[in-house]
């Protein structure tokens, strides 16, 4: 067997102390800190996802999904007698698919061909106002939004509320998250993707479409999702526009109901109160699901 | 520049005059004229930064994608102004394969041989894409390799065989000449080998423009060899003699690696 002795002493006046005790235990204690504060960060969502299961859980069955919500009387008579509270959240269900789909279709082409451009013009002045103003938009208030809904949409196009009134809106809140992760996602297609397709001759806005889109589609798709998701719990906008409905509605030029609305107005009720936690399930479900098929897409796609 | 022992009669390209700048008044490219003989591998050498790949992409005209390079000069091909053409026309009669191997991520195999034809939109007959996807992948050896996973994504193949299909992607058009930009230089001793091989074979067929950083390669497989240096075309001759007996000392000092 070789040893090795190590020379302690390298250069006089120098001590290599043997603190490995010490080290050890900075590393476990190091070790000790991250887990905790991973704990920490995860542990809101469980509690969440928790309490609404165990809350909600009961209220969740077939009615939940295909009957409109219940009136205060009817809930009241349940409560009474023990029983869940009867109807569901159909109305809402369907709003919120509704006025989501059409805020897609409003948002979905402009934002990603403002990313396009914008990717495209990197330093242009325009483009550099078109990517600020952008920003700023992100920022404005939901409820802000929602108020433009409002005067632009409610009173001008449906004359009154309307489920188009709350697409506008929420489509404005959608538009900077898509024409951001559009123009990021872009600009992660390597350069010589690009140029190897101009090599055979392929006119320009061919290479957009057949090229640089394909290429990053798993990127735009997660950002639309995300957009989607953002959105989809929205309430504020949605007062001000959609206002809510107790009947199922496709008609976009009708006031319409949505789960965060419903969620609103069981929390106004004190006999509904167990249907916000089945509500609330059910929302964060969705975007759960929706994070679920992106992922499902984008893994297929590089198989 | 010096003519070493050049003698081009069956001249398919002419570079006349070609300036480029990326920024006005900033020449990479000063004043090259140079005849590209047919059916022979033509290298472009010199140290990095001498605008060797900046030349060779005025030959395809791919500087046009970027707004702010300015080129005058003329080139021709087979007689034909390069500039009156469509870049679509130049293109097809062109091809490039790039440093690093670039076959179409979201592509098969299969398409992305025929990425040309399916990009601009040009329908072919199934039997004949068949044909032209064997045919290039036979010309490039890659069809052996390949030919029980064409319709998985190219990006699964090694390095090397990821260039050699983007030499089969250039080829499929049935170009008359082909551009390389160091097309070896990602690649490794083995599939370097492989490559060389395969553009000696194809210069029967097709006129080889290379880009090359590597003297060796130059001198292995070139029939001619330009040496470029700050932008001007020092020397331009038969490689043998240009290797062997070189008339410019800036050419000697490159070769014999006082710099570079």
């Amino acid at each position: 067997m070789n040893s090795i002795t190590i020379n302690k002493n390298i250069s006089p006046g120098i001590e290599f102390k043997d603190n490995s005790v010490l080290r050890k235990f900075k590393n476990r204690l190091f070790k000790f800190i991250i887990i905790l504060l991973s704990i920490i960060t995860i542990s809101p969502i469980v509690l969440i996802l928790s309490k609404l299961i165990i809350k909600g859980f009961r209220q969740i069955n077939i009615d939940f999904f295909t009957q409109v919500a219940p009136d205060t009387f009817e809930a009241m008579t349940a409560i009474a007698s023990g029983d869940i509270i009867p109807g569901g959240i159909a109305n809402g269900i369907t709003g919120t698919f509704l006025i989501v789909i059409i805020a897609s279709v409003i948002a979905i082409p402009i934002g990603i061909i403002t990313g396009v451009y914008l990717y495209e013009n990197p330093g242009k002045r325009y483009a550099n106002l078109i990517r600020n103003l952008s920003d700023i938009l992100q920022g404005v208030p939901s409820i802000v939004l929602g108020i433009i809904g409002y005067l632009w949409v409610v009173i001008n196009v449906t004359n009154g509320f309307s489920a188009l009134a709350g697409s506008v809106a929420l489509a404005i809140m959608m538009l900077p998250l898509i024409v951001r992760s559009t123009e990021e996602t872009m600009k992660m297609v390597p350069e010589n993707i690009k140029e190897a397709a101009a090599a055979l001759g392929v006119p320009y806005h061919k290479i957009i479409i057949r090229v640089m889109i394909p290429s990053s589609f798993s990127g735009l798709l997660t950002g639309i999702l995300l957009a989607i998701s953002r959105v989809l719990g929205e309430t504020a906008p949605l007062l001000l526009t959609t206002l809510g409905s107790s009947f199922i509605n496709l008609d976009v030029s009708k006031p319409t109901s949505a789960v965060p609305l419903l969620i609103w107005n069981f929390y106004n009720d004190p006999n509904m109160i167990n249907l916000i936690w089945s509500s609330s399930l059910f929302l964060i479900g969705l975007v759960l699901a929706l994070n679920i098929i992106a992922k499902r897409i984008i893994a297929n796609r590089e198989k | 520049m010096k003519k070493n022992n050049l003698d081009i009669n069956n001249s398919i390209l002419t570079i006349k005059d070609l300036s480029i700048a990326y920024v006005k008044g900033k020449y990479a490219v000063k004043n090259v004229s140079a005849e590209i003989e047919q059916n022979a591998i033509t290298a472009i050498m010199g140290p990095s930064g001498c605008g060797k790949s900046t030349l060779l992409r005025a030959i395809n005209r791919m500087h046009e994608l970027y707004p702010n390079i300015s080129t005058e000069g003329e080139i021709f091909l087979n007689k034909d102004n390069i500039y009156d053409m469509d870049t679509i026309n130049l293109r097809r009669k062109v091809g490039m394969v790039f440093q690093r191997p670039n076959p179409f991520p979201t592509l098969s195999i299969y398409d992305n041989v025929i990425a040309g034809y399916k990009l601009n939109g040009i329908k072919l007959k199934k039997n004949r894409r068949d044909e032209i996807v064997e045919k290039t992948l036979t010309d490039v050896s890659l069809w052996t390799e390949v030919k029980d996973s064409l319709f998985d994504k190219g990006t699964f193949l090694s390095g090397g065989q990821q260039q050699r299909l983007c030499i089969a992607r250039a080829l499929a058009y049935n170009p008359e000449v082909i551009l390389l930009d160091e097309p070896t230089s990602a690649l490794d001793p083995v599939a370097t080998a492989r490559v060389e091989e395969l553009l000696i074979d194809l210069k029967k067929k097709y006129t080889i423009v290379m880009v090359t950083h590597n003297m060796s390669q130059a001198a292995r497989i070139s029939d001619n060899s330009l040496f470029m240096y700050l932008g001007e075309s020092v020397e331009y001759g038969k490689t043998n003699s240009m290797f062997t007996n070189p008339i410019d000392s800036r050419t000697e000092a490159y070769l014999t690696g006082q710099f570079g």
